[in-house]
């Protein structure tokens, strides 16, 4: 902890010492505390940090797309088109319809984004939400609820996402209920069997003999404690929602023309890839670096809260 | 679920009778599932906007040459007779005619899923090849360059678009190098040349003993068998090292060690010894996700396995087409998965 | 350790191993044609129900026709083929075919006057789509015993009335006339379905090639027919096989596992055209790249909007980038080659002509949906279109589907804008006369979904009846002056906006010798092909 001492404000050596206490005053303390002592850790790791700085790079890529972007990503140029990397004006070349490449890249992160959020809040709730009940209520409740979850689970993804892409009509928000519609099972398994492990546990009881209902007892006491091991595997499924969105744009299901989708991009691209190979590999290097950075901090965050991997 | 049976079980004196109880449980939940599957599929088949009628009377058809196709391809009765209709023939083992093209869809499957088999296996075979030494290796030398570099390995694995991926192999192992076969499961003058038995190329041209046609299907499948082997490796090799490590890191190998133990024999004979369950689990489920049918990749390969045939079958609305590819699809995931967990019940003394 | 270390490096050569000395890469063999197309269109190899492109390459070459063309001569028009003569009556309603003798299809039977006759009323009967090829001659499934028949070596066709001769004969000649076994169909017909469900695998014809496999999206293989009349063709065997992207074409004919590519795109055909041992074939094709603008829409059925999209379409622009040297500019519906064509092509990109017309109209701001099939090059022609009409305020939405659920819509007259492509049914004027410029009853359920002009609502008013009056003229000069007019005027008044023709690109091995596609009146023809 040098560089905190060496930073040393009074101010922050108190937050310091609030979060790192070992006798936390309220719950809410020691959770914080507990998150506080992962990011300690999590910076600890040189990888995980990279992949976090990529991913704070893209936000403010996609925050000031406007400002940052040097051309406008739909303004179309017959008479300069498919010009190769360092053009003048068109610095990652131009594509098939005279468009700047790089622009399209930038404005291309919000959707990126935009894709992500979206999925990682829907999936893992109706997970969540899915996993906790069949856990916690047992009996026939969780028998349906489990073999609906193995019924999705089956499924062959790619092919469930394009069968409710094929049946809501191509699009990008259609896209990302179809993508949510089969990230959910896994979530609802590790939901399940934490719940499980937690509700026959002697604090439960204690918690429902003062009268609190189910309700309360899944929303305020399972789903807090079911969250980290969520959030890691939330972090490390990114990468592949963001493959599998831009497999959808690639298949034309995705984001509709003329929508900068970096899946979208690359299908576009790929008809040139012999000649004019950058079309279709900036917007393909764009995906992989993102899904990447995801990778990176995702398996550093299971590094911090996976107690199997935890460093001891 | 677990609870009931878990009572009954309890109850009855005969082991043989529990065993049969559980095989029986075990079926029934396979049936459900794939009756539900089916009827997911079935539900998206109808909302679908997609026209099959306009797929097989084209483009000019009259309004009465369009009734009459809309009546012969039974889709004028209600969904619930169609469905019922369905699970009957599908019982029989009848999976009904392609709308399309008017072929047996049982006939079209046993074309296309062999080929997928075949490049789903090699696949995992390098998968696991690669993939287990890596994560073992990785584990034991945890924390240094290696474990670094084979974490970089797996997840670039993990995070590259395989259909761009795919692409550019084309391009440069068959276009620039020339190395490998390019597209297609085969040279196209060795198509049809070796008698099919079971429908995978190398294994035919093997038991025909046809080496020139083996060597051939064996260019054309190296390249996106070494591309999903990637992608495999990357999920195998990261679970090896999280399995590897909560066994390095436990009592009875910190005992071995200090009974002086050579370092290959513990972590051979000991530790991997006791993570072969779990890793079983994990290939079965990596081996799963690739008999789905990569669909990207097999559009690239132009390689006619399942996953294209069902995303064409899709697009085209040839319902007939892709239920029997899903059924075909669910029914391995599913077993794979009972398989591994019998396994899991049989080898791991600690899951009883 | 050393045991990971040593599996490690195993697997590693193991495959680098298999990799390098998998390599060598044979040319195709010197009697076998395999040619990449996308060939996922087939539904069927019945001639009676087959509609599709690359259908019609198969059939070309394993059924015979009465009358045919000459792949060496495709200009010369129809010439005799499983016929050797015909006459025309005086009446202009009957025409005597006397058929070729000696013939016989590749199950070894002879080809009859009978074999025929029945093959023109089983499409009849049938009733499959391409079926108003025949029945547009007034044939019905109850009638078409008696109006074709078969007598001794000489089949009789009879119209309800008369029409030009050249029209009837070029009809005949598309894939619905081909002459199928009557014996061996026969053989497998079920349920009374007349060999419909046999022939749609299989194949009963006299010509150059029967029909050894066809694996769905995957390929077709021809295998020769050595008693074909014209002689036995060189090439033994064709394999047309089913490769999707471009860049796999290309690669495929670069290393030379293929004989010839039929997809390529423009950049791909500018990247190979210099390389040693290809040659690029440029063909002119009858398939037309038009928009077309529904009159039910509110905004779309003024003639000044219609006017004013009309000149916000970058045609050169277009014509000069994506779609180089595969579409040239063309804004009639009579693609170039056919009877009455003309090559006048007056409308340009103009805004503030478009601009004007609009504020006549009284419009300001305007947003339409276009429906698109989904495929990379409409695609882009959609976009490009999205750009210009924004320059005058019009915010053009595209939707884009698969092939049917576009079509769907289009059928159902609920697009305001649809973008597609038309190819020719049958090399006579009057197809696409047909479709463009004629519309008996535009009334919502008159349902004639197979024609364009009703899809789009569109009355065709003062069309119609010139259209039916071309189809009868006799005089070929007469009738060639009446089909140029009414492109004049249809290229003024239509609501469509023919944009372009489509020009295939055919790359080749420069061994490969007269391969010919058909140009834009019919398809491929493998016989005459060497190597």
């Amino acid at each position: 902890m040098s560089q905190f001492d060496v930073t040393g404000t009074r101010a922050r050596s108190g937050w310091h010492d609030w979060l790192m206490t070992e006798t936390p005053r309220s719950r809410r303390q020691a959770r914080i505390g507990s998150f506080y002592q992962g990011w300690l850790t999590l910076r600890r790791n040189p990888m995980a940090m990279f992949g976090l700085s990529i991913l704070v790079f893209l936000v403010l890529l996609a925050i000031f797309a406007p400002l940052l972007a040097p051309k406008d990503p739909y303004a179309q140029d017959l008479g300069a088109r498919l010009l190769p990397l360092g053009s003048e004006g068109y610095p990652l070349g131009s594509d098939s319809l005279g468009r700047d490449i790089l622009s399209r890249l930038i404005y291309g992160a919000r959707i990126t984004l935009y894709i992500v959020a979206l999925v990682a809040l829907i999936a893992p709730i109706v997970g969540l939400f899915v996993g906790t009940v069949a856990g916690y209520a047992g009996g026939w409740v969780d028998t349906i609820l489990m073999r609906i979850t193995d019924i999705f689970l089956a499924f062959p993804r790619l092919v469930l996402a394009l069968a409710f892409v094929a049946a809501l009509g191509a699009g990008i928000e259609n896209a990302i209920i179809a993508i949510s519609l089969t990230a959910w099972p896994p979530y609802a398994r590790i939901a399940r069997a934490e719940t499980l492990t937690i509700r026959k546990a002697d604090y439960i009881a204690a918690v429902r003999l003062q009268g609190a209902g189910p309700l309360r007892i899944i929303t305020k006491h399972i789903w807090p404690l079911c969250i980290s091991s969520l959030i890691v595997r939330v972090t490390l499924d990114m990468a592949g929602i963001i493959l599998a969105a831009a497999g959808l744009g690639f298949l034309g299901l995705g984001a509709q023309p003329p929508s900068p989708e970096w899946g979208a991009m690359i299908s576009e691209g790929r008809r040139f890839i012999l000649d004019h190979w950058w079309v279709a590999t900036m917007p393909g290097l764009a995906i992989f670096i993102v899904s990447l950075a995801f990778n990176l901090l995702g398996d550093g965050m299971r590094d911090v809260l996976d107690p199997k991997d935890a460093g001891k | 679920m677990t609870d009931t049976t878990e009572q009954r079980e309890a109850r009855h004196p005969s082991r043989l009778l529990a065993a049969l109880r559980k095989i029986g449980a075990t079926l029934g939940q396979i049936a459900f599932t794939m009756v539900g599957l089916l009827f997911v599929t079935f539900v998206i088949g109808r909302v679908m906007p997609i026209d099959p009628v306009i797929a097989v009377v084209g483009e000019r058809a009259t309004q009465a040459q369009y009734q009459a196709a809309y009546e012969a391809m039974g889709l004028d009765q209600p969904l619930f007779v169609q469905f019922i209709q369905y699970i009957w023939d599908v019982m029989r083992g009848d999976f009904g005619m392609s709308l399309l093209n008017a072929r047996p869809v049982a006939e079209d499957i046993a074309r296309v899923f062999p080929a997928t088999l075949e490049l789903a296996t090699l696949g995992t075979i390098i998968g696991v090849a690669i993939g287990v030494p890596l994560g073992v290796l990785a584990a034991v030398k945890r924390g240094t360059w290696i474990d670094q570099t084979a974490r970089v390995v797996a997840l670039i694995g993990y995070s590259m678009p395989i259909f761009w991926l795919g692409l550019v192999g084309l391009l440069i192992f068959y276009g620039i190098l020339g190395w490998v076969g390019g597209p297609g499961r085969v040279g196209i003058f060795y198509v049809d040349v070796v008698p099919s038995v079971t429908g995978m190329i190398l294994v035919d041209s093997a038991l025909d003993g046809n080496w020139t046609v083996f060597r051939n299907a064996l260019s054309h499948i190296v390249l996106p068998a070494s591309l999903l082997g990637y992608y495999s490796l990357a999920y195998i090799s990261r679970m090896t090292r999280s399995f590897m490590l909560e066994q390095l890191s436990s009592e009875y190998i910190i005992t071995a060690r200090v009974k002086g133990l050579s370092e290959r024999a513990v972590i051979w004979r000991h530790a991997f010894r006791n993570i072969r369950v779990q890793l079983i689990t994990v290939v079965a489920l990596s081996y799963a996700g690739l008999l789905e049918g990569s669909v990207l990749t097999e559009i690239i390969f132009a390689w006619p396995g399942i996953g294209s045939y069902i995303t064409t079958a899709l697009l085209s609305a040839d319902m007939n087409a892709v239920l029997g590819g899903t059924v075909v699809v669910g029914l391995v995931f599913v077993c794979l998965n009972v398989f591994s967990d019998l396994l899991y019940k049989f080898l791991d003394p600690r899951a009883e | 350790m050393n045991i990971t270390r040593r599996l490690m490096l195993g697997a590693a050569t193991g495959l680098a191993l298999a990799a390098t000395s998998l390599g060598a890469v044979a040319q195709t063999p010197d009697d076998m044609l395999v040619i990449a197309n996308r060939i996922d269109d087939i539904t069927t190899l019945d001639p009676a129900q087959s509609f599709e492109f690359a259908g019609a390459d198969v059939i070309r070459n394993v059924y015979g026709k009465l009358v045919n063309f000459d792949p060496a001569d495709l200009g010369a028009g129809y010439q005799p083929d499983l016929a050797e003569s015909w006459e025309v009556s005086e009446d202009g309603r009957t025409i005597t075919f006397t058929m070729r003798p000696g013939m016989t299809f590749h199950s070894g039977n002879p080809v009859r006057a009978e074999d025929a006759a029945w093959s023109l009323q089983r499409a009849v009967k049938l009733d499959k789509t391409p079926s108003f090829i025949l029945t547009q001659f007034g044939f019905t499934p109850e009638n078409v015993e008696e109006m074709i028949r078969a007598e001794d070596d000489k089949v009789i066709i009879t119209t309800d009335q008369k029409y030009a001769p050249s029209f009837v004969l070029n009809a005949l000649t598309a894939t619905i006339g081909a002459i199928v076994d009557k014996e061996t169909v026969m053989q497998h017909e079920v349920e009374g379905d007349m060999g419909n469900e046999w022939l749609k695998t299989n194949s009963a014809g006299s010509y150059a090639y029967r029909v050894a496999n066809w694996k769905p999206n995957e390929s077709v293989t021809l295998e020769v027919y050595e008693d074909f009349y014209k002689g036995a063709p060189e090439m033994k065997r064709v394999i047309v096989r089913h490769i999707q992207e471009s860049a796999t074409q290309r690669l495929l004919l670069e290393r030379g596992d293929i004989d010839a590519a039929r997809n390529l795109n423009p950049e791909d055909i500018a990247g190979i055209q210099d390389a040693e041992g290809i040659e690029i074939d440029d063909i002119l094709r009858g398939r037309l790249m038009y928009i077309s603008l529904n009159q039910n829409h509110p905004q779309l059925s003024d003639p000044r909007v219609v006017e004013a999209i009309k000149h916000l379409i970058d045609y050169e622009g277009m014509q000069n980038s994506f779609l180089n040297g595969q579409y040239t500019i063309h804004q009639n519906f009579l693609p170039q080659t056919y009877l009455g064509a003309v090559d006048e092509n007056p409308f340009e990109m103009n805004v503030e002509r478009a601009r004007e017309l609009l504020d006549e109209a009284g419009i300001d701001e305007l947003t339409l949906e276009v429906g698109v099939r989904e495929a990379q090059e409409r695609l882009e022609i959609a976009q490009s279109l999205q750009n210009t009409f924004a320059q005058a305020g019009i915010n053009l939405e595209i939707t884009v589907g698969t092939g049917q659920q576009i079509l769907s819509r289009y059928r159902a007259r609920d697009l305001p804008i649809y973008l597609g492509a038309w190819g020719p049914d049958y090399p006579d004027p009057h197809t696409n006369a047909s479709t463009f410029a004629y519309n008996p009853d535009n009334s919502e359920d008159a349902q004639l979904t197979g024609i364009l002009a009703w899809r789009n609502a569109w009355p065709a008013e003062g069309f119609t009846e010139r259209v039916d009056a071309a189809a009868t003229e006799t005089d070929t000069a007469t009738r060639e002056r009446m089909y140029q007019e009414i492109q004049a005027d249809f290229r003024e008044e239509a609501p469509f906006v023919i944009m372009f023709q489509q020009i295939e690109q055919l790359a080749r091995k420069d061994n490969v010798e007269n391969l010919t596609l058909g140009e834009a009146i019919t398809a491929a023809a493998y016989w005459p092909v060497t190597k």
